[in-house]
């Protein structure tokens, strides 16, 4: 009951705090890419995969007040920061969930700045195709991002990484 | 002449209730409608267990399909075509992507990709690139032809202007369901002037935006998407019917793991038990074969299977309360014991549904780069972000409305009162 909402909480409780939507979206996709059982569906958008499940329940936890969310004016733009309320952690408590190093992942995901993590989950949506085609697509898709091939480099061994991390 | 210019000798017409006539004067959009994975969609309806509230909600995926067709139709050839930032050699493409976007819709897709954890849009993706009619009349035109349709309809193709014709915060998908829905559906929202968006659309460098003179005609639209999402889409009656499907499925997988013996085997949904599915076996997979497996199942052994193939069938479906999670979700562990203790496994047959678990998107003014808002283009070239022009569109767009519903099965626990008194002082039926 209500599993789905406690999955999101307990991440965003494992993380501390997440600062910016943008970085959230990232963070349970490529927690999901590394067979987390999050069952929020991502499709490709504009900006790279997106979940509006995902962004449905976040604002439904806040209205719930198991969320805290706090705007801030940012430059042109507001950006959102999430924090687990009292409310939230005694759901929580009631709602055990059994995800062991999904926490060592996250933290982890989380301390990566939002360009990075962009790069990353771009990389893991085309984790169908050969290395050459993704570094292609790349170029295509997030033309306006100019990522080097370095930057590729390091998100294929970020994802290592991870998946090292996500099976200990 | 090449396949990809060849016209039909005679312009075919379809007969369409929201656009009077679906127009089809290219030969490789005939032939696309005549293949059998096309045809498939007939056998799909565009809004699953709706019908089951507004009896007129019968209309096929097909439909639907050849609607959004339609309007991209219109779009590059009426309002795009001889405008700069418009390649014409994308035209093509672009009509063969608006057809077959739906293409690897499954039966009442949305309970049953979440029950067997699959995508349609990877099997829209495996028609058009696999070993099918449909790959082999895209083919003729070239041989990345189908990759480019494919990458369209998952929105990585390079020219994001071509995608967002059909995928964007406004697109002819969207434009053309809402009023394809509010037909069939029988509602008066849903409506808005289509031409006159179409006669305000721009096309820029990454997008499609709107001449700041359209915007009350943008705004309707917008209002229509909002008010359908609440009255149709997640009217509470039809999420009791797609409460129960999804019940259904997960039963029957249960059953087949635990080895029970079926008294009609459950042939076509072997490999979705499994989870390996074939593209041969998706292909086979349609409503008609869902009902008929939903029949036979009403005849079966197990009590909870047959009793919610039954409810389906029948339309004895469950009822619903308000249920607010932050305050109740101590009482809903209570409830859940209590059923237990009536032997009504609280598996299936106590159940909360929430908004998020069907998010037909609302409108969004695009924060921190999360979806691509739309644009008005003022006279002095400017692009102004919507809500920021219009009041009511600011007033409707990123606010939380937010529901939760529990659903029971009232006729189960009224049967008898005084053994079921606490539940019923608890869903204060």
């Amino acid at each position: 009951m209500l599993k789905d909402h406690a999955k999101i909480i307990h991440a965003i409780a494992l993380s501390g705090e997440v600062i910016g939507r943008k970085k959230l979206q990232k963070m349970i996709y490529i927690a999901k890419k590394m067979d987390f059982p999050f069952q929020e569906r991502f499709q490709f958008h504009f900006y790279g995969p997106y979940s509006e499940e995902l962004t449905l329940r976040v604002e439904e936890l806040c209205n719930m007040g198991f969320l805290n969310e706090v705007k801030e004016k940012k430059g042109g733009y507001y950006q959102y920061r999430y924090t687990l309320t009292e409310a939230g952690q005694e759901f929580l408590g009631m709602n055990a969930i059994e995800m062991p190093r999904l926490g060592d992942c996250l933290t982890d995901i989380n301390t990566q700045n939002a360009r990075f993590l962009e790069l990353v989950s771009t990389v893991l949506y085309f984790d169908n195709l050969p290395d050459d085609e993704v570094r292609e697509k790349i170029q295509t898709v997030k033309k306006s991002q100019k990522y080097t091939d370095e930057e590729i480099d390091a998100a294929y061994e970020y994802i290592e990484s991870l998946k090292g991390r996500a099976v200990q | 002449m090449e396949y990809s210019a060849e016209k039909l000798n005679e312009e075919k017409v379809f007969k369409d209730p929201v656009h009077r006539y679906i127009h089809v004067q290219d030969r490789v959009i005939w032939d696309l409608v005549g293949t059998k994975e096309f045809q498939r969609l007939r056998r799909v309806k565009q809004l699953g267990t709706t019908y089951l509230t507004f009896h007129g909600a019968e209309h096929s995926r097909f439909n639907h399909s050849l609607g959004v067709y339609e309007i991209v139709r219109r779009i590059v050839d009426n309002v795009f075509d001889g405008r700069p930032e418009w390649n014409q050699e994308e035209r093509l493409l672009s009509l063969c992507a608006a057809l077959l976007h739906d293409l690897g819709h499954g039966p009442f897709s949305h309970s049953f990709e979440k029950v067997f954890d699959l995508d349609h849009e990877n099997f829209t993706r495996a028609i058009i690139l696999g070993d099918t009619e449909v790959n082999q009349v895209l083919s003729r035109i070239s041989a990345d032809f189908p990759k480019k349709v494919a990458e369209v309809i998952a929105k990585t193709y390079g020219n994001k202007l071509v995608v967002s014709l059909i995928s964007s915060q406004i697109d002819a998908d969207r434009m053309d369901y809402l009023q394809r829905d509010a037909y069939f559906t029988g509602v008066s929202y849903g409506h808005f002037d289509m031409e006159r968006i179409l006669r305000v659309m721009r096309p820029k460098e990454d997008q499609v935006v709107f001449k700041h003179s359209g915007m009350h005609a943008v705004e309707d639209y917008i209002m229509s998407r909002y008010q359908m999402y609440w009255q149709i889409y997640f009217h509470p009656v039809t999420r009791s019917a797609e409460v129960i499907l999804t019940k259904i499925l997960h039963r029957a997988k249960h059953l087949h793991e635990q080895g029970y013996s079926f008294k009609h085997m459950p042939l076509h949904f072997y490999s979705l038990f499994k989870g390996s599915v074939t593209l041969e076996d998706y292909l086979k997979l349609d409503e008609g074969i869902f009902l008929y497996y939903f029949q036979m199942w009403e005849e079966e052994e197990d009590p909870i299977l047959k009793d919610l193939c039954s409810r389906f069938i029948n339309r004895n479906l469950f009822k619903y309360v308000e249920f607010d999670p932050a305050k109740e979700y101590k009482k809903l562990a209570r409830l859940s014991v209590l059923f237990e203790k009536a032997g009504i496994d609280p598996e299936y047959y106590l159940v909360v549904d929430s908004s998020s678990d069907l998010p037909y998107d609302f409108y969004r003014p695009g924060e921190e780069e999360e979806r691509l808002p739309i644009h008005l283009l003022r006279k002095n070239g400017e692009l102004r972000e919507l809500s920021r022009e219009s009041e009511i569109v600011d007033a409707i767009s990123g606010k939380r409305r937010t529901d939760h519903k529990l659903y029971y099965p009232a006729d189960l626990i009224l049967k008898d009162r005084k053994e079921h008194e606490e539940i019923i002082k608890l869903l204060e039926l």
